[in-house]
């Protein structure tokens, strides 16, 4: 490729042809303001805060957006170009609804840091703001038009990474806005809940419907016996909120904030995730072996299920009857574990922690009560969990490490794998081969299977068969594979879906932000997690053999189907 | 009522074709078959389904262009200009005109369903502002007098 060399500040850097003046200037540790420039996502140079001056052109350029010449030189820090960008930020401030103080996303809000950056005063122009009109009529996402800059951020992720499109800009000039259509809210339309969009805005114009008070109030209730189930992908992730790096294992620590916020129990939504791997496995080979609809597509992903129930139910069939790991383990909690410590199933409260904003809404399903019960009770997102330590003034990295509680803490690093794209298939291939083959499986790494790409696929031998897989992740990705099994296209056994990039570690409930970058680094801590572990395969899980032995009898029998499998919902109108 | 409306509004995607880049067409067209000068929520949701394109884009561009409208309207839409070539030569008195004249505000419809006020940012006759545009005819150097002949005319021709 060509090579450029450009001045930027009175010092020449080369970069290659095609790049544009932001990244060029990175290259030499000039940071330029942004906002609505977004690494993973297209170029929209609608801001113009990234503004800067071009020797030879009259007016500024927005650096973003503007290539690279030879020759060229750049200013980026002249006052024309800050009086620009303050002027620039004035308008958006000016029709900003800007209560900081009561905002979820202070101080890890863009547009909140750009003020900052460029020494922002007292804006002169007057307030123009839009009606707050909070749009929450579901169980999981909160829509805040008064918050909104008007990025576009949010409608490339729903329309072009998920497919879903259901917001999209509204009216024109001074009254555009983000929305959905006909006012209606995102449970009257196909929204999945999948949070997506929460994750790339800049400021806090979406966020999760919080259940946080909930939680607190359990926790007091001296009749209640509350416990908690914490989804793989938190344990890499939840140190972000306290300012370590991503990939950080925080289990332990984690397990100790959890006892002392008041938790009665400890519990890990791995151990239903080896669970799910013996019922899914099983339910696998028997549709293999007896004629059932294949290719089977993975079901713990309740943003994946929504889709395929809005969009494409006529393939609901190819969908595994098995239950996500969370809802496996409110089931469980409130009959199997109910019956062992002798605790009144109706005292119990399930709390869930979740890298997902779908979950909430998945614990909310009509068909969720197969424990005579809700199974699950409440489900909190893993900044939820960060804003609840925040709150409780506990120091949870300085807490000294502590074991999940037995038995439904007890899982393998099959069961950790689950929160990165990949997981769950690798996990199922380590205990189908060995079930099948009776043989034990040497290299148990499907290295190929992993990694945030939106469509893996590999073939795998087991015994004298070939098993064709494939790993799909983001909705897009999984609406390729659909159409391919519409089409009749696909000769796939088994598909992995994921409804959000690269797994559950990109789930809509996480950290922010959370770009491909950082993402990258949590697939690298689960996989860390995973190898630490002396157990790696499912049906090892001890504490699971014991379930089978003591309540469940056998996979796929008479008390699983009850309890850990359910039906889908066709949605499409 | 709503299998008729379905119907007509299939009809116009076989006519007009039914990919995504059809839409702004079939919109125009879906409002034009209208009485009532108005795209309806149902007819929103059949051509969003016929032509493939999610609903959120089919309303977001129903609401982009000022020619399209999902609330009902007059048989004879009058838009308003409110641009500053037509405020600063009074067009808030021609506003009140049309106002007075019909009995209803901006934004709404008359009983009889023959007229509705709506403002547009600019129809492009400023030389002659203030100015309104009826349907397709655009009346520039409005007065309050020219207001009253011009509604009278078309409720002559509508008995
Ligand atoms: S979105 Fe950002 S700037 Fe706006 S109120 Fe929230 S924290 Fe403050
Ligand atoms: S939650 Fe997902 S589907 Fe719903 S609006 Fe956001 S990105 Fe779109
Ligand atoms: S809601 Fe957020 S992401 Fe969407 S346009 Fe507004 S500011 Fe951007
Ligand atoms: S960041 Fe360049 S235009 Fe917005």
């Amino acid at each position: 490729m060509n090579k450029v060399t450009i001045n930027i500040d009175g010092r020449d850097i080369t970069v290659k042809d095609g790049a544009t003046i932001l990244e060029a200037a990175k290259e030499l540790n000039i940071q330029i303001p942004t906002l609505c420039y977004h690494p993973d996502q297209s170029i929209k140079g609608s801001c113009r805060v990234c503004t800067v001056e071009v020797e030879g052109i009259e007016n500024l350029q927005a650096s973003c957006c503007t290539l690279v010449r030879d020759g060229m030189k750049v200013r980026t820090n002249t006052k024309r170009v800050r009086d620009a960008r303050k002027k620039v930020l004035e308008l958006i401030i000016a029709s900003h609804n800007d209560n900081c103080l009561a905002c979820v996303r202070s101080e890890n809000c863009e547009l909140q840091a750009l003020s900052k950056e460029l020494s922002m005063k007292e804006t002169r122009l007057e307030k123009i703001v839009s009606n707050v009109s909070i749009q929450d009529d579901n169980p999981s996402i909160v829509r805040d038009s008064s918050k909104c800059i008007k990025c576009g951020r949010c409608i490339e992720v729903c329309h072009d990474v998920q497919g879903v499109g259901a917001i999209y800009n509204l009216n024109r000039s001074f009254n555009m806005e983000i929305g959905t259509p006909l006012g209606k809210d995102l449970s009257e339309i196909s929204c999945v809940y999948c949070g997506q969009c929460i994750n790339v805005c800049p400021v806090g114009a979406i966020y999760e419907k919080t259940d946080i008070d909930r939680v607190w109030k359990a926790l007091e209730d001296e009749g209640k016996h509350v416990v908690v189930q914490v989804a793989p992908a938190v344990r890499v992730s939840i140190g972000e909120e306290f300012g370590m790096p991503p990939g950080s294992i925080l289990t332990k620590k984690m397990v100790a904030v959890l006892r002392a916020l008041g938790f009665n129990k400890v519990f890990d939504t791995d151990f239903t995730a080896d669970l799910t791997i013996l019922e899914e496995g099983n339910e696998f080979l028997h549709r293999l072996n007896g004629g059932g609809t294949l290719p089977m597509f993975t079901s713990c992903s309740p943003g994946w299920v929504r889709y395929i129930e809005n969009f494409y139910p006529e393939l609901l069939d190819h969908v595994s009857s098995c239950k996500s790991p969370q809802q496996m383990f409110g089931a469980l909690a409130k009959t199997y574990y109910a019956e062992k410590e002798n605790v009144d199933p109706k005292d119990i409260v399930v709390v869930s922690i979740m890298p997902c904003t779908a979950k909430k809404a998945e614990a909310a399903r009509d068909e969720m009560i197969d424990s005579g019960y809700q199974d699950v009770d409440i489900v909190l997102t893993t900044r939820e969990l960060g804003r609840m330590i925040k709150e409780s003034g506990i120091d949870m990295i300085s807490l000294p490490e502590e074991e999940f509680d037995e038995p439904l803490g007890i899982s393998t690093g099959a069961a950790v794998i689950f929160g990165a794209s990949g997981g769950v298939m690798e996990a199922a291939l380590r205990t189908v081969y060995e079930v099948v083959t009776g043989e034990e499986l040497e290299n148990i790494d499907f290295v190929n299977l992993r990694g945030i790409e939106g469509f893996k696929e590999a073939v795998v031998k087991v015994g004298d068969l070939d098993v064709k897989v494939a790993v799909v992740n983001s909705l897009m990705s999984a609406k390729k594979v659909l159409d391919m099994v519409k089409e009749g296209k696909a000769d796939y056994h088994f598909v992995e879906v994921m409804c959000c990039p690269g797994g559950c570690i990109g789930g809509g409930g996480q950290p922010i932000p959370g770009t491909n970058e950082i993402k990258r680094k949590r697939v690298e801590g689960i996989y860390n997690a995973d190898k630490k572990l002396a157990l790696r395969k499912s049906h090892e899980n001890p504490a699971v053999k014991v379930l089978y032995e003591e309540f469940l009898e056998k996979p796929l029998g008479e008390k699983s189907h009850h309890l850990l499998h359910t039906h889908y919902v066709d949605r499409s109108n | 009522m709503c299998i008729v409306l379905e119907d007509k509004t299939m009809e116009i995607i076989d006519n007009v074709g039914n990919t995504p880049d059809k839409l702004l067409e079939v919109l125009i067209a879906v409002q034009e078959s209208s009485e009532e000068n108005y795209i309806s929520e149902e007819q929103l949701v059949s051509v969003s389904k016929g032509l493939g394109v999610t609903l959120s884009k089919a309303y977001g561009v129903a609401t982009f262009y000022s020619m399209l409208s999902l609330k009902q309207r007059g048989k004879y839409v009058i838009q308003l200009c409110n641009s500053a070539p037509c405020y600063v030569n009074k067009a808030f008195e021609i506003i009140r005109a049309f106002e007075e004249n019909l009995g209803i505000k901006v934004g709404e419809v008359t009983d009889d369903g023959l007229f509705s006020l709506e403002f547009v940012s600019c129809i492009g006759a400023c030389h002659m502002a203030p100015a309104v545009k009826i349907n397709d005819e655009v009346f520039g150097n409005l007065d309050r007098f020219k207001v009253k002949s011009i509604l009278e005319e078309i409720i002559r021709r509508e008995r």
